[in-house]
């Protein structure tokens, strides 16, 4: 089992450790959001499905409750797609 | 005991936090920044967050390039442990038509003049910059290697970090739900949090500067307007410059973690404060990318969002205070390219508040423009 926070992984969409995520904690940083726009955990193709509820459970560890947190705002597409899916042969705009 | 400040700034994006810098950088205490949710969550961590040059009015070519210089050191300046991902690998704008080829070599020779280190070329010279980039309809274009694009949430923080360190007290989760005015001088400001006793109060609320004036009895010329924006996964760097064409009202950078982000303006978007999505963007924006990058159509969509513009009748930011309200000031109306400005207009405001000389003379965007009807339009926006 790997105990060195800065080997262990949270986010594995944008390769953000442990280590990371409590450096900010002990900084000040209190919330999902803050968190996610800093290190880029949970902006990746998963959106987050893996790692937030790790943070939470991490900003919990350091008296933020977890029913106190706020979920980052869940963006479209689900899963990635491609963008020449969207590319019409007819051009919307003529 | 009562809850006093100097100075009480309203709305923690990078412009409420720029100022709030400089006002402690300049020895003032007992500052206080008020964001509702927390910083960046508005217009400055939703941006595009490109920083030019190139820009078609005097004034905005003047701040633009003021603050590049400061975002070149602000690491330095700001003693900010991370870096704010300064990508400085120019801009490229795309003239296609006669006429716009025409209002960019009037603009190349004002950004000229100006020092602005910038390039007029013919579809050959693109196409030498972004080899993937289609040139068959471009009639010339432009380019300045000293733009590019920042990490706004870094910018952010690391303004927002220096404040805190030399004093300034930044509330987050606090909504100003009022402004208390007295015989034309302000006396403080309600909040969800209570009452803050304060002789000056900044408006810095981005796209809700106008509720936020009209608290204050103010009114002011602007509107809001959603501009939707997506971002791919992350790949090898293979685009140096933002390419963006006003014909189009497009634009595309890749940043330096990879990833590509784009846009596209949408004449019909509400003229509100939505910030929803859609499905037509998307289509817009990708015969866009097909016309002009058709190589970027094989990677995946990873996320989209959308934001709000703060837009004026003439394209130009609003900074200042009010005749006759004493203690009011706003840095507001950024119309799509506040982030980019910020750095210079934290120190003008600054100035201004403190009753210095300010850096730039920006008395021309002062409110008073709109009565006189003095508007200089800025014709280079997406
Ligand atoms: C899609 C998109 C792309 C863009 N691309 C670029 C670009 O490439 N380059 C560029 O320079 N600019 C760009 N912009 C514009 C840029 O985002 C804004 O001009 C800039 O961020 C404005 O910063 P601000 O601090 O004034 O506003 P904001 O970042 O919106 O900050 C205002 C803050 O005030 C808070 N607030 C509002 N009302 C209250 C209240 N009553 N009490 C307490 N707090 C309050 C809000 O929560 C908000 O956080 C883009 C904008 C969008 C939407």
């Amino acid at each position: 089992m790997l105990t060195n926070p800065q080997e262990v992984i949270i986010c594995r969409c944008e390769d953000v450790t442990l280590a990371e995520i409590r450096q900010l904690i002990r900084e000040g940083y209190r919330s999902l959001d803050e968190l996610k726009r800093l290190l880029r955990c949970g902006m990746g193709p998963c959106q987050g499905r893996t790692c937030l509820p790790l943070i939470a459970q991490e900003l919990a560890a350091h008296g933020v409750p977890i029913a106190e947190q706020r979920w980052p705002t869940f963006r479209p597409p689900t899963k990635p797609v491609k963008l020449e899916l969207f590319a019409r042969e007819d051009d919307p705009d003529g | 005991m009562a809850d006093t400040a100097s100075v009480v700034i309203i709305g923690g994006g990078i412009i409420g936090c720029s100022i709030a810098y400089n006002l402690a950088e300049r020895g003032l205490r007992d500052v206080v920044l008020v964001e509702r949710q927390f910083l960046a969550a508005g217009s400055t961590g939703r941006s595009g967050a490109g920083v030019r040059q190139q820009w078609g009015t005097e004034m905005n070519c003047r701040l633009a390039r003021a603050s590049i210089k400061i975002f070149e050191q602000l690491e330095e300046m700001l003693d900010y442990p991370r870096s704010i991902e300064f990508k400085q690998e120019g801009y490229l704008i795309l003239a296609f038509t006669p006429a716009e080829a025409r209002q960019f070599e009037a603009n190349v020779r004002l950004q000229r003049s100006l020092g602005v280190p910038v390039t007029l070329m013919d579809a050959r010279g693109a196409k030498e910059i972004v080899p993937h980039l289609v040139v068959d309809r471009v009639v010339a274009a432009t380019f300045c290697p000293e733009d590019g694009h920042i990490n706004p949430f870094l910018a952010t923080d690391a303004y927002a970090r220096a404040a805190r360190r030399r004093g300034v007290d930044i509330r987050l989760w606090t909504e100003v739900t009022g402004i208390l005015v007295n015989n034309g001088r302000v006396k403080g400001v309600h909040t969800n949090r209570g009452f803050i006793h304060c002789p000056v109060v900044v408006n810095a609320a981005g796209p809700y500067s106008q509720l936020v004036a009209a608290m204050a009895g103010v009114d002011i010329p602007v509107y809001s307007e959603r501009h939707q924006i997506l971002v791919t996964e992350p790949v090898q760097p293979m685009q140096g410059p933002m390419v963006i064409s006003f014909h189009h009202g497009f634009y595309c950078q890749q940043t330096p973690h990879g990833s590509f982000i784009m846009g596209v303006g949408d004449p019909h978007e509400p003229k509100d404060f939505d910030v929803g999505h859609s499905w037509q963007f998307l289509e817009q924006v990708c015969a866009r990318v097909r016309e002009l990058l058709p190589g970027l159509l094989k990677l995946h969509l990873v996320r989209q969002w959308s934001g709000l513009y703060n837009i004026t009748p003439d394209a130009q930011p609003i900074l200042g205070g009010v005749p006759g309200l004493e203690g009011y000031w706003m840095a507001v109306g950024f119309s799509g390219h506040g982030f980019m400005l910020a750095p210079i207009t934290g120190k003008i405001m600054a100035q201004l508040i403190l009753g210095e000389q300010p850096e730039i003379d920006v008395s021309m965007l002062g409110l008073d423009r709109f009565e006189r009807g003095e508007l200089i339009r800025e014709p280079s926006v997406v």
